[in-house]
């Protein structure tokens, strides 16, 4: 009961104190904020973005010709070999005639007229095969390149690179933006607090000589930092929640012949991870910020009192 | 008699609890050193019983402010033991020391109130630190609010009193948790002689229920007229401690 009694206290006075520091307070909560949005559009920016990457992987496929002559069952063995690969997603065959199929679909009648009933792409039988991720092209493509009875092997090796070069890029810089934004934010709670206890600095000596613990002592300043950092993370939630749908909306219908048949992830993916993110990171930056501020304040409040 | 036996038996019995009782200070050969090389306590050696009412007396630098925050753990002594309710200090983990100081009230000359709380809050202040009850802390403010005759200030902040009051209401924070050591460090300082009577007049009172209080004061005619204990130090040394003593027994 007494503990209750007394983290009411402090959570009172910690609401208390962000009343008291209005100025620092609400600057640190607009930092912080303006942190978590700045990270929520990343995050959002970097989660389609890997969408639209899977979408495109998707559509990156090996393709596998044989050497002439071979039978049926030798291309039915090279495909069993391929499927047992973890990279391959799925594998799909095109006969002779269905490539030839394919080709005259797209060649004009007096061109086409000129092949008679000849097939001139007999020897010209595949495999197409899908991968689960474009990186583990290099390996798959010489392990089925040294398969029996196979004579050649296309792949798409610009396009694969360039994807994955693009995504590391992206993440790496969104993720030195935000890293750096959160350090600064440290820092303004850190600043809060610290002017919260030197205003203060005389009620907690007068605290510590009638006896008030450690954990009576920080708590109403722990709480201050938590509670900014927590106000810093709900307000950026709640922006990107409402915000989120209708912008994307509007990205895909102005847009929608440059972002060609990308489609965005919708609100509910995307808030599932972002909103607790966000305040797990705004909850543990106060702290961190407030922590700080209390280990070097309170030392020094100790060292004057000893003079 | 049997009545004089049973008074005579109570008086031997008091007297031998009152033997075997641990003083409520004892300090042993404590010497304070600080950083800058100033020797601030040599060789201290001094035995406060429970119940006395004790004057430290001496000028500026001979080690009173030392000995206060000694005895409230605030510095540790260079050498030497000090024990406070038999706890010896020097064993005191960091954690222990809030409970330590939770055994002592504390009044100074700035009264150090609060002043942005009232006087209720000022004095409840010393409660809710302890984590009492709320239920308690309203019966108890009220009560020793009282006994300081501020009943009608409860509501008043520190810039509203007089420092005679502001005083009180220092005195009441101290009082509030009941401790069984005052500590008052130059409690009349800033108060006129009426004010500073009657601060010494409820600190009398407070030792007559039983709690033990030391003075430290520069204040001579309060020291010379009430006749209690009076440690004398001069540069850091014990230089006289009279049982009944006075200002003017002073010949350092």
């Amino acid at each position: 009961m007494k503990g209750i009694n007394t983290s009411l206290y402090g959570v009172g006075q910690g609401i208390k104190n962000i009343g008291r520091n209005r100025v620092f307070s609400c600057a640190s909560i607009a930092t912080m904020a303006a942190c978590l949005f700045l990270f929520g559009i990343f995050y959002s920016i970097i989660v389609n973005f890997r969408s639209a990457l899977d979408t495109a992987e998707q559509k990156v496929g090996i393709t596998v010709f044989f050497n002439p002559g071979i039978t049926e069952e030798e291309i039915g063995g090279i495909g069993a070999s391929i499927r047992t690969r973890a990279e391959v997603a799925s594998i799909s065959y095109t006969s002779a005639e269905e490539a030839w199929e394919n080709y005259k679909a797209g060649l004009p009648a007096e061109e086409l007229a000129t092949f008679g009933e000849d097939n001139p792409l007999e020897d010209s039988a595949s495999y197409t095969v899908y991968m689960n991720d474009v990186e583990m092209q290099d390996s798959l493509v010489r392990f089925i390149s040294n398969l029996a009875g196979v004579r050649k092997v296309n792949e798409e090796k610009d396009l694969s690179k360039s994807f994955s070069v693009i995504n590391k890029i992206f993440t790496t810089i969104a993720v030195a933006i935000v890293v750096i934004l959160l350090a600064v934010a440290i820092f303004l709670i850190n600043i809060t607090i610290s002017t919260g206890i030197k205003v203060r600095q005389r009620e907690i000596s007068i605290m510590k000589l009638i006896g008030a613990t450690d954990h009576f002592i920080r708590t109403p300043y722990v709480v201050e930092g938590i509670l900014i950092g927590l106000i810093g993370a709900v307000i950026p939630s709640v922006v990107m929640y409402f915000c989120y749908g209708g912008v994307t909306r509007i990205l895909g219908e102005n847009f929608s012949s440059f972002l060609s048949d990308a489609t965005f992830v919708d609100t509910k993916s995307v808030m599932i991870v972002l909103i607790p993110v966000a305040l797990i990171i705004g909850i543990g930056i106060g702290y961190i910020g407030s922590s700080m501020a209390l280990g070097r304040q309170l030392k020094k409040i100790e060292a004057a009192g000893n003079e | 008699m049997v009545s004089i036996m049973g008074n005579r038996r109570f008086d031997l019995e008091n007297e031998l609890s009152h033997d075997i009782e641990p003083p409520v200070i004892l300090l042993e050969n404590v010497c304070k050193e600080y950083g800058d090389g100033m020797q601030a306590i040599k060789n201290l050696n001094l035995e406060v019983k429970k119940g006395e009412f004790l004057f430290v007396v001496g000028s500026s630098g001979s080690g009173k402010s030392t000995l206060i925050k000694m005895l409230l753990k605030e510095v540790s002594p260079t050498s030497g033991k000090i024990y406070v309710l038999g706890r010896d200090l020097g064993k005191l983990h960091h954690n222990a020391i809030a409970k330590h100081r939770r055994n002592i009230g504390t009044v100074f000359q700035d009264f150090r109130l609060l002043p942005d709380r009232t006087v209720f809050e000022n004095v409840a202040f010393a409660q809710r630190v302890i984590e009492t009850p709320m239920k308690k802390i309203r019966r108890d403010v009220p009560n020793i609010v009282s006994v300081m005759g501020l009943s009608d200030r409860l509501d008043a902040y520190p810039g509203e009193l007089s420092g005679g009051e502001q005083q009180r209401v220092a005195l009441a924070r101290a009082l509030v948790n009941n401790p069984v050591l005052l500590l008052a460090d130059e409690p009349t300082g800033n108060l006129d002689p009426k004010n500073s009577w009657e601060i010494m007049r409820l600190l009398e009172d407070v030792n007559r229920r039983g709690t033990t209080v030391i003075v430290v004061t520069h204040n001579r005619e309060i020291v010379d007229q009430m006749q209690k204990r009076v440690v004398h130090l001069n540069k850091g040394v014990l230089a006289n401690d009279q049982k009944k003593g006075g200002y003017s027994y002073e010949r350092y």
